[in-house]
């Protein structure tokens, strides 16, 4: 046992033996972990239903939902209108599905423009920090105080209640929370190494900021806008139901606000919209979930 | 030393300085002296060490380099370029001459881009070559470095830490720059795994001719890698020579005590009774006081060290320290006892 | 000879943790002494078990996932592995104390330091809040922090990374515990502040007689601070031998390489700089873990079909020095 074995530079056996390239998606492994996750799924389903029934219930149940068609107040069942009929006699079953529209369009197009307001506000702050910094963090804090459905209702009787300028308003008043998520995450990346390395290859700001920072502050930033949603058709509903509606365009919010002086006669016109409402927002939180858990990469490693 | 046409990296009178959020309205606000009057010189082909402990400066000196942080005040030159005062077009056309090596494999690498993608950037970025033959190139890069082209099309996150570290370096390497700064290149991997890093970065130094600039607190590390070293502390250079010099004969009170620091395997150094301890932690570079910033956790600091600030004096050929304490016959105060 | 009895024993120690695909043991038949008043270093690379072997003395294993699957952890005789957990409350942080690689986040940085060292001695000893301080103070001044009276009513985020480390130190000895764990203790801090908490731990256990179990990655370390070191790779053991055995007579091919593939610092630097030696590949994931065989066998220039077959048993070379290798059974046999 003397015969000690030399240390010194034996035959090394080459770098990695057998290295199993498996490559996946981002994306499709996001998916997987959503997938898994069953209230997210059911969200998503429920989601995918009231998004049918947008897009092609008016051609399978052509009613205007306007139109005065039988006795007011009849309760479910009555003559065929499975949900009966509000305090003029209009059909509540096309106003739910007529309804859905202005719901969904305000909720996708407010949600947009809260997330771009507020990545643009919070990316520029985030990554140029200063007096760029100062000044739209400031800005935010101004929007913040206000109080929101006071300013939303001031945005919509300016001008006159459409679907555009109910959802610019709801945009307007909501993005604050997203600006300054998206500054906190742009404050943490631009410190990594890998934002330098770009920096060190000549990238433009631009394309740091769009290109390489961005990217890698999405999660966050999607959950956030899934949230965005949800909150941008309380909102819808809430504006509608003090009648700052597109009178020309049913909505849920509209319906509950105008039947609620016959909530006593009249329970079904004012509970259904609701539960619409209720199941559109229980979708989209349940969808904002399972994207929480997709997208954190900590859990995803499990 | 090297005559002055092999020298490529010139550093001048460097300045960072950072000011601080003032702490409430009425406070005055302070001003961190990160780097504070630099000199020094690399000669091409050759590693330049720049050793201390936290604060020292020695990061914010590589990204000063690099052109990563703002430079306050000074000259670095990059060849006849002086790069610290280009801006716009003409600083990213320099680039190309100069990149860098993270410490943290973990963080220096985009997780959403990948391998393959992180290293032909550079290329595409600072054009470099014909777009045709950067596919080529890319998977030349990755047999430099020890990985398989196969591999480019992994993300970050499938690779080991050293592995990665050698996408970084291919990284690196790809616009073929003159200098490449190695911000502390192994101290995020595991022990086996630095060796393997450490020698890949001296073999592509004796294929490319590469010069590096080296930042690291190991001082065994530095002691293998870097051929000239200088010792910061707190934002300036205290000592400077080559590495024989340097580990044999330090002059520095400083540098005596780093190397009495070091935990050590060679008995040699553990057994030497001579052997000094600091008290206390290095004093932040807010506001530093006048006088040798040393002074205050020097053994044989005497009251004109802090009053007056030592300059950078060369002793001997290429060795260079800056205390008043070492005499002009190059004998240390602590040898002087 | 006599040969005193060890503070602390453990023998056959395994840990396993459940994985999505299936049971990783990540310490298997894991066996080592600690003297009274000795240091024994454990090294080994990240994911190697050395902070596992800590969490599992300190019965601090996450369960669930990971449990005690088997073997022994005995304190003084006691065996911890079957105490109560009443029991276990007790022996921690008095008995067997802890001190952590990152003094920012093991500190709680709501209350005071001082504070916090007397709630140790509080919960042990039921001193009164007076006498706590005071142990407080008195502590604060054997781990030589400055104005020891002022400190005591500072917040963690007042002091710097080695005061932080100082206050682990202090509130870890309060109660004089008979075994000390230190994990990676100054991998967070300066070399100049290293070799003062070294100086530190080394007085404190001279007037102790704390024995102290150091974890580390680094040989020089070990070489400065411990009396006998234990080289883990993958769970197991696979060497264990008086520091200076191991430093100049490794037998393990891993010891050997981690010994060779770090640039040690050398008093007299030679001109030639031969390429280190490497220790080629990677640690095997906890998933690859117990599958037969030397584990070290991958990455071994020196493997031969028997270690990729069968786990080499520990074996004894010298006095105090075990290494589980087929290559002694093979410079025996020549």
């Amino acid at each position: 046992m003397t015969d000690q074995v030399e240390p010194s530079a034996p035959a090394a056996p080459k770098l990695e033996p057998d290295f199993v390239p498996e490559v996946e998606k981002p994306w499709l492994q996001t998916w997987r972990m959503f997938a898994k996750n069953r209230a997210a799924l059911f969200g998503l389903v429920l989601l995918s239903v009231i998004v049918g029934m947008a897009v092609l219930g008016p051609t399978l149940y052509p009613a205007d939902p306007y139109d005065i068609v039988w006795a007011p107040q009849s309760p479910p069942g009555t003559e065929g209108f499975i949900l009966g009929t509000d305090y003029l006699g209009r059909d509540l079953l096309a106003g739910i599905i007529y309804g859905s529209r202005a719901t969904l369009i305000v909720g996708a197009a407010a949600a947009l423009i809260t997330i771009v307001i507020g990545i643009l506000v919070g990316a520029l702050a985030g990554y140029y920090r200063g007096w760029v910094e100062e000044l739209l963090m400031r800005i935010t804090e101004f929007f913040q105080v206000l109080p929101p459905l006071l300013l939303a209702m001031v945005l919509v009787l300016l001008f006159s209640p459409t679907l555009v300028t109910i959802s610019i308003a709801i945009g307007v008043v909501s993005w604050t929370a997203t600006a300054r998520l998206a500054r906190a995450e742009f404050l943490r990346i631009r410190e990594l190494e890998y934002v330098k390395g770009a920096r060190s290859i000549g990238a433009r700001n631009s394309r740091i900021i769009w290109l390489v920072i961005l990217p890698n502050a999405a999660p966050p930033l999607i959950v956030s806008a899934a949230f965005a949603v949800g909150i941008a058709i309380l909102f819808e509903a809430g504006l509608s139901f003090l009648e700052l509606n597109d009178p020309n365009i049913m909505s849920w919010g509209y319906m509950i606000g105008s039947n609620r002086p016959y909530v006593l006669e009249s329970w079904w016109a004012v509970t259904f919209p609701g539960i619409a409402i209720f199941l559109t927002v229980l979708a989209v939180s349940l969808i904002g979930d399972g994207l929480n858990d997709a997208l954190n990469p900590r859990l995803r490693q499990r | 030393m090297a005559g002055q046409d092999d020298i490529l990296l010139r550093v001048e009178d460097l300045k960072v300085h950072f000011s601080q959020k003032k702490q409430h309205l009425f406070s005055q606000a302070s001003h961190v002296h990160a780097v504070d009057g630099v000199n020094f010189t690399v000669p091409r082909g050759k590693t330049f060490g720049l050793v201390g402990e936290s604060g020292s400066g020695k990061t914010t000196t590589a990204l000063a380099v690099m052109r990563l942080v703002h430079i306050t005040d000074g000259q670095v030159f990059l060849g006849d370029i002086d790069i610290g005062g280009l801006e716009g077009e003409d600083l990213r056309r320099q680039r190309r001459h100069m990149q860098i090596i993270f410490q943290d494999p973990y963080s220096s690498l985009n997780p959403r881009v990948r391998a393959g993608d992180i290293v032909r950037e550079p290329l595409d970025q600072m054009e470099v070559g014909e777009v045709a033959s950067r596919d080529e190139r890319v998977g030349e890069l990755f047999r430099l470095v020890g990985l398989r082209p196969e591999q480019q099309a992994l993300f970050p996150h499938q690779f080991s830490g050293g592995q990665r570290q050698r996408v970084g370096i291919a990284r690196a390497l790809a616009s073929q720059p003159d200098l490449i700064v190695c911000d502390e290149p192994v101290s995020a991997l595991d022990v086996a795994i630095q060796a393997q890093i450490l020698n890949l970065l001296r073999a592509l130094q004796d294929e490319f001719g590469l010069t590096y600039l080296f930042i690291s607190h190991d001082l065994g590390v530095v002691q293998y890698m870097c051929d000239e070293i200088a010792v910061m502390y707190l934002g300036q250079i205290v000592e400077h020579a080559d590495r024989i010099s340097l580990f044999t004969e330090p002059l520095h009170p400083y540098t005596w005590a780093l190397l009495s620091a070091v935990p050590s395997a060679d008995p040699a150094i553990r057994d030497r009774s001579d052997r000094i301890r600091l008290r206390g932690d290095p004093p932040s570079p807010i506001d530093p006081p006048p006088g040798c910033r040393f002074a205050s956790r020097c053994p044989f600091a005497e009251s004109r060290c802090s009053g007056e600030t030592p300059a950078l004096r060369t002793i001997r050929d290429g060795h260079a320290v800056a205390c008043h304490l070492v005499g002009d016959d190059g004998v240390p105060p602590q040898r002087q006892i | 000879m006599n040969t005193p009895s060890p503070i602390l024993s453990v023998a056959d120690l395994a840990v396993e943790f459940d994985m999505r695909d299936g049971v990783a043991r990540v310490i298997d038949d894991l066996s080592f002494d600690l003297m009274p008043g000795e240091t024994l270093g454990i090294v080994g690379e990240s994911g190697c078990g050395k902070s596992m072997t800590a969490l599992s003395i300190m019965r601090l294993v996450p369960m669930p996932p990971g449990r005690i699957a088997g073997g022994e952890i005995r304190l003084d005789g006691e065996n911890l592995v079957a105490a109560s957990d009443v029991r276990i409350r007790e022996i921690r942080g008095n008995e067997i104390s802890m001190i952590f690689q990152e003094p920012m986040t093991s500190l709680n940085p709501v209350y005071t330091v001082g504070d916090q060292i007397a709630e140790t001695v509080r919960l042990h000893e039921g001193l009164s809040k007076r006498d706590a301080r005071d142990r407080a103070i008195e502590m604060l001044r054997a781990v030589a922090i400055p104005a020891p009276e002022a400190r005591v009513e500072e917040y963690p985020h007042q002091l710097s990374g080695g005061m932080r480390q100082r206050v682990m130190i202090a509130m870890a000895l309060t109660c004089r515990p008979r075994v000390l764990i230190a994990d990676e203790p100054t991998t967070a801090l300066d070399v100049t502040v290293q070799a003062q908490i070294f100086d530190l731990l080394r007085d404190l256990k001279e007037q102790t007689q704390t024995a102290i179990i150091l974890i580390t990655h680094d040989m020089g370390v070990i070489a400065e601070m411990a009396q006998r070191v234990v080289v883990m790779y993958a769970g197991r053991k696979v060497e264990d031998a008086p520091v200076d055995e191991l430093l100049l007579n490794p037998k393990h091919p891993y010891s050997q390489g981690l010994i060779a593939c770090v640039p040690h610092l050398q008093a007299v630097p030679t001109v030639e700089r031969p390429p280190l030696m490497e220790i080629p590949g990677v640690v095997p994931s906890v998933s690859e873990l117990g599958r037969g065989g030397c584990p070290f066998a991958p990455r071994c220039a020196q493997a031969m079909d028997r270690c990729r077959q069968q786990m080499p048993p520990p074996s004894t070379v010298a006095p105090g020095h075990q290494v589980a290798c087929w290559l002694i059974d093979e410079t025996r046999a020549a």
